[in-house]
């Protein structure tokens, strides 16, 4: 640590090189902690997901419907504690570009599915006693300024009304509920499935797919393949996935994200490596008679090795600090998009591995110069 | 003045070999770049491509009021009646009314990179679709005869999922599905299709309801005036699009999202291109310091030494850029990729590295190039004579 200083004055020693190589280094940096960041958003909302629930749904799509007489029968399986189910209803809030995630859901099931859903009991009660209530997640509640009593028009994009044909749907607010432990899901917005399965036009009797908890997390695939032999070579043959499964089938038919998101770093660092290890080289060439003189004041080969990968460290982390910094003042930015609030702590770690690996690479080559330097040549210049 | 520039410059371009190591910061600092503009546009362009492929000016489109896609779109059997028979729908020579009322599925079948299932369109098409859809060839089997449970399948499905070839039976709906033909269609989005008769597909789901009706119209400016009839249709409810409107409206969220990736993650790399450019720049001034003060000593004006650093910057950024758009031409052009698409279902397509996208990556080096090399090329003309002389 007593050789910090003299590492930092050996930095600093061509100011406008060491600025632009840090700079290019910030550069790289900043793009790993968003790219890194993006796919990790990505890969999280897999595994928040719940060991102690299935979801079922159509084996020929997802976005098929099962009939409605599929719960009893699916709550008969052993080892199955509770089931619930869930539609798509595919909605709008005045403008297309205002997109709603909105469920048609039974309210007592469906929320002592959530666990992790906070909902008072008494907003709960007046969900199951309002046919027309409706319960919304307290980020989306704030998002458009909706209180408990408002009442909501959606228009849906699949649906439409028995009774005139339209595809405008009236809610009232009855109730608002919290996620603590993801704020991510405070975005969606549930009704009464009883009221919208009388309603509407077509497809009654039929739900989107059924959400089942398991007594034993060990007993999953048993369970899940249990559910499906129950209809095997009926109409409608259902595919049982933990809820994992089913959000990573979501998330890989996007494209393979983490793919594209690799390669592209993997071309920085190669062009970083590059920039980096040819200051460094060139700034063990300009100091050769300096380090001369270290060694010739009693600094061992060792030392001097230490001494020039340390400055090479010194760099790349100080840079990566910085870039990895702004990356995680603008990533809040993307709240929106990502749902996610804040850079995760494995991206920052793993930019700062990066890091020093960086610095190790491309310091290794001039360190070695240094250490094998001849002291007589090297003050001599030659 | 200009046999100065020209003598200075081409000196200083002979010997660039001599600095050939710190000159590759430059060169692969810009290649990789303008490789991932290229290649993030490619995407871009190959899905707008095939989606704009799709259509003609004279097809229209018709969906329930408020759909903006296919699967979300439902329209009854008595409808797509009125819609086909509307007046200014092109009649065949047995004077019924080219166009068809479809009915959409999404299968979901195994992709043959990851094995994982995605979903795929079932389209179940009337008995005029080939009238309808000219562009739809069988390259390889025949068409599919209607009552029995039979498919095409578009070749962009045969190259992405497994499952698809010629003779292949999918079972879906509690029945197995021969493959009996496969069909090209100009690359659109219909490739990316499994189709078969309408009346089966509705059959086998036990619907009676059509997701959308497509009619060739008699001529595209009789677009107006259909779509007049059939809105103010109070029996209807539908939305009447252009072909190529729709599907246009379809590419713009990936676009959207493809463009803030290049702008983002390019402007990023471009800024640190530009700081490795600006370094090597600085250097090469600095290692020449000697030689350029010699030659203003002798009588060269600044001009000639500015305009000499300034194209090797330029001309070590046009390398990196063409070395980069070059490599992202060899490695990516006609790649096949999927992505999903408005359906819910996946969009086949191309990766596509039109010559507009290699112009853009090299105009992008090039602005490298000169911001980087502007700079040190003040700085090489601003050298003191004497305390550079001195320096050596």
């Amino acid at each position: 640590m007593k050789f910090l200083p003299l590492l930092w004055a050996s930095l600093w020693r061509k100011k406008t090189r060491t600025i632009f190589t840090l700079l290019s280094i910030v550069a790289a940096f900043l793009l790993f902690g968003m790219l890194q960041g993006v796919n990790a958003a990505f890969e999280r909302t897999a595994d928040l997901a719940n060991v102690n629930r299935l979801v079922v749904v159509s084996k020929i799509s997802f976005t098929e419907s099962l009939p409605y007489s599929q719960m009893q029968q699916i709550a008969a399986v052993d080892g199955v504690d509770a089931v619930s189910f869930n539609s798509w209803f595919g909605a709008y809030f005045q403008d297309p570009k205002n997109f709603i995630f909105s469920f048609p859901v039974d309210p007592r099931r469906h929320f002592d599915m959530y666990p992790e859903f906070k909902l008072p009991e008494d907003q709960l009660q007046a969900f199951e006693r309002n046919r027309g209530g409706a319960v919304v997640g307290a980020a989306l509640a704030t998002k458009y300024g909706w209180k408990i009593g408002d009442r909501i028009p959606l228009h849906s994009t699949i649906w439409t009304r028995k009774d005139n044909g339209s595809s405008d749907w009236n809610f009232e607010i009855v109730g608002i509920y919290t996620v603590p432990t993801d704020v991510g899901q405070e975005n969606q917005f549930f009704f009464q499935h009883e009221n919208f399965d009388e309603a509407r036009a077509f497809g009654r009797g039929r739900v989107g797919w059924y959400i089942v908890r398991i007594k034993d997390a060990n007993q999953a695939a048993q369970v899940g393949a249990a559910i499906d032999a129950l209809f095997a070579n009926s109409t409608d043959e259902t595919k049982a996935q933990s809820e994992k499964e089913f959000q990573m089938s979501f998330l890989k038919q996007l494209g393979d994200i983490n793919y594209i998101v690799t390669r592209i770093l993997i071309a920085v660092f190669v062009a970083l490596l590059f920039a980096t290890g040819s200051t460094m080289m060139q700034s063990v060439r300009e100091r050769i008679p300096e380090l001369a003189v270290l060694k010739t004041l009693g600094f061992s080969d060792a030392r001097v090795l230490t001494l020039v990968l340390g400055e090479s460290v010194l760099l790349c982390v100080l840079s990566a600090c910085l870039g990895l910094g702004i990356a995680a003042l603008l990533f809040p930015a993307l709240k929106d998009v990502l749902g996610l609030v804040r850079l995760p702590g494995e991206v920052v770690a793993g930019g700062l591995i990066a890091a020093v690996l960086l610095a190790l690479i491309t310091g290794l080559p001039p360190a070695l110069r240094a250490r094998s330097l001849n002291i007589v040549d090297a003050l001599a210049g030659r | 003045m200009f046999k100065q520039t020209i003598a200075v410059t081409s000196m200083n371009l002979r010997a660039l070999p001599q600095r050939l190591g710190i000159s590759l910061v430059i060169v692969i600092g810009i290649a990789v770049t303008v490789a991932v503009l290229v290649s993030v546009g490619a995407m871009a362009t190959g899905f707008q491509k095939t989606l704009s492929n799709t259509g003609r000016d004279d097809r229209v489109i018709v969906l329930r009021g408020g759909s903006e896609a296919e699967l979300s779109s439902t329209i009854s059997r008595d409808n797509t009646l009125t819609i086909l028979d509307a007046p200014g729908v092109k009649r065949d020579a047995d004077g019924k009314p080219i166009g068809s009322a479809d009915m959409v599925a999404i299968v979901s079948l195994p992709l043959k990179a990851s094995g994982s299932g995605a979903n795929v369109t079932l389209r179940g098409v009337g008995p005029k679709m080939p009238v309808l859809r000219p562009e739809i060839r069988i390259v390889e089997g025949r068409m599919f005869t209607p009552a029995l449970r039979e498919l095409i399948v578009g070749r962009g499905a045969v190259k992405q999922f497994s499952g698809l070839d010629l003779g292949s039976k999918v079972s879906f709906r509690d029945a197995d599905w021969t493959v009996v033909g496969i069909f090209e269609s100009n690359g659109d989005a219909h490739e990316s299709e499994l189709m078969t008769d309408i009346e089966t597909a509705l059959s086998a789901y036990r619907r009676n309801l059509f997701q959308s009706v497509t009619v060739m119209l008699e001529s595209p400016e009789a677009f107006n005036a259909y779509k007049d009839r059939l809105t103010t249709d109070p029996t209807l409810g539908v939305d009447v699009k252009r072909e190529p409107d729709y599907y246009a409206k379809q590419s713009q969220g990936l676009k959207k999202l493809l463009d803030l990736l290049s702008f983002g993650v390019g402007g990023i790399m471009a800024l640190g291109a530009i700081f490795g450019t600006l370094n090597t720049m600085y250097t090469a001034v600095s290692s020449r310091g000697v030689e350029i003060a010699t030659l203003r000593a002798i009588g060269f004006g600044a001009l000639p030494v500015v305009v000499s650093v300034f194209v090797e910057a330029l001309a070590l950024a046009l390398i990196g850029g063409a070395l980069g758009a070059i490599g992202a031409w060899i490695f990516f052009n006609g790649n096949t990729v999927n992505t999903l698409g408005a359906n819910f279902t996946q969009v086949v397509f191309n990766l596509t590295v039109s010559p507009a996208l290699l112009v853009n990556g090299i105009v992008w080096a090039c602005v490298i190039g000169v911001i980087g090399g502007l700079f040190p090329a003040v700085r090489a003309a601003r050298l003191p004579i004497a305390t550079a002389l001195r320096a050596g």
